[in-house]
């Protein structure tokens, strides 16, 4: 891990004297990089949130009887409790790993903008997010023998998944430097976040029920504005979470 | 700790005499409503108590950009103070809310976007001391405090956006909520006067409250310089 990060101190140092955008885009890269490098020797993040979503969709199936007719309505809030629940075990574990290893000391220290770590934090979580999600969806499909392959769907899983993260890695990089940790993340993070799952739900059960595109439009529109409107804020005060 | 300023002192008397006022005009001077008949007087009071929760609610995200541009602490004072009014008062009409509720609607709680937002926002107000009662470090707790109102402030009205838009395949429901909670515009004069004469006296016991709030905020602030100097 520590070569890692002094190898981004590196590169970082490198690059400045490129021009500033190609630079930033390269910062996020070797982020983005350095946590699916390291993700890839330990397995431990991407693991551990596979094996508790599988539990969830299993632990859902007693408590609602997922029979047929119940799917058709729960099969949208179900996905999303999920991938929510998933999602918080990723984060908290992405930014801890960074946290417990002086890791985040590190690129601090490096000399890039800092917005350029929150993208890149950004960047590796949405790609557990969606490894999860790949895996999620058929195994749903094949154990609930419902059809989750429709392209308006797994659109709407991708908008609602960067909302989610956009706020979850600000809240996450605040919650690791708190006494209280893990804990806390979800609390912060659930009630603020309800916006973005109140619309993803609802555009994905439309897109499960076969309702028209001009139906579900409304419900994309606002996940397209709230994934900006969070992602901007968060990158605005970053900085300050981030500060020593 | 200096004594109170005379301003505060006549505002503390000022104020609860209006509240005494209140309270006379709720049960003597505004009459009975129709078709709800006395429960309709829990309606001044608890109008009022949900506004003085939205002020303190706009305060404390207004406090805490306040704190990220200039890093005073003043603000983050202002912050707290805010944040803890807010969240008694969004209690107290939640509360009295169930109350008129349940003659009025045959419910205690509804899923409507103003109680689900009210909900809400009081979980948001949770987790904001849980957040600042897990960090040691003044000048962090103070900084992830304004972060966190700040993403609060705009989180919860798109929530409230959100939930209406949801929630207007119901109409049904909405239309009664709406209609009531709104004020009604079919409220007679004396009526009208209880309802404004309780929203301004409420609004002073906000400005008393938080004034008294920002006063302890310093004494807080005072005791824990003084403790870091002693354990030194």
């Amino acid at each position: 891990m520590k070569r890692h990060s002094s190898s981004i101190t590196h590169h970082a140092s490198r690059i400045t004297r490129h021009s500033s955008l190609a630079s930033f885009f390269r910062a996020i890269a070797a982020i983005v990089w350095k946590d699916l490098a390291a993700e890839l020797r330990s397995r431990e993040l991407l693991s551990a949130m596979l094996v508790f979503a599988l539990l969830v969709i299993l632990i859902f199936n007693f408590a609602l009887e997922l029979d047929v007719k119940t799917r058709a309505t729960v099969t949208a809030g179900v996905l999303w409790v999920t991938f929510v629940f998933a999602g918080t075990l990723g984060l908290n574990r992405s930014m801890a790993i960074e946290k417990d290893r002086g890791c985040l000391d590190g690129l601090l220290l490096a000399p890039v903008d800092r917005s350029a770590i929150y993208f890149g934090k950004v960047i590796s979580n949405l790609v557990f997010m969606f490894i999860v999600e790949a895996i999620v969806l058929p195994v749903y499909s094949v154990l609930y023998n419902t059809n989750l392959f429709k392209l308006g769907l797994i659109g709407v899983i991708l908008l609602g998944s960067v909302g989610y993260v956009a706020v979850g890695t600000l809240l996450s990089a605040m919650a690791v430097q708190t006494r209280t940790r893990d804990v806390l993340l979800p609390i912060l993070l659930f009630p603020v976040v309800i916006p973005v799952l109140v619309a993803a739900v609802k555009a994905s059960s439309g897109f499960l029920q076969g309702l028209g595109l001009a139906e579900v439009m409304p419900w994309i529109n606002q996940l397209i504005v709230y994934d900006i409107v969070f992602t901007a804020v968060a990158f605005m005060v970053f900085d300050y979470v981030v500060e020593e | 700790m200096e004594p109170q300023p005379l301003a505060l002192k006549i505002l503390n008397i000022v104020s609860a005499v209006l509240l005494a006022i209140a309270v006379w005009l709720v049960f003597f001077y505004a009459p009975l409503e129709l078709v709800m008949g006395a429960v309709q007087k829990i309606f001044y009071f608890h109008v009022a108590n949900a506004w003085v929760g939205m002020l303190g609610f706009i305060v404390a995200a207004v406090a805490g950009i306040a704190y990220l541009r200039t890093h005073d602490m003043k603000w983050d004072i202002v912050e707290m103070a805010a944040v803890e009014i807010s969240l008694i008062f969004f209690l107290i009409a939640i509360v009295t809310g169930s109350i008129w509720a349940y003659p009025a609607w045959g419910t205690w709680w509804t899923w409507d976007p103003r109680l689900t937002t009210a909900a809400i926002l009081e979980m948001i107000y949770i987790a904001y001391l849980l957040l600042r009662q897990g960090i040691e470090d003044p000048d962090r707790r103070a900084r992830f405090g304004a972060v966190y109102t700040l993403i609060g402030g705009l989180s919860v009205p798109l929530t409230f956006i959100s939930i209406r838009i949801f929630r207007t395949i119901h109409p049904a429901l909405i239309g009664t909520a709406s209609a009531a909670s709104q004020g009604g515009f079919d409220m007679t004069a004396p009526m009208k006067l209880t309802f404004f004469f309780s929203l301004f006296t409420f609004s002073l016991i906000f400005v008393v409250l938080l004034w008294h709030r920002i006063r302890l905020g310093r004494l807080v602030e005072k005791v824990e310089q003084l403790k870091l100097k002693f354990m030194q």
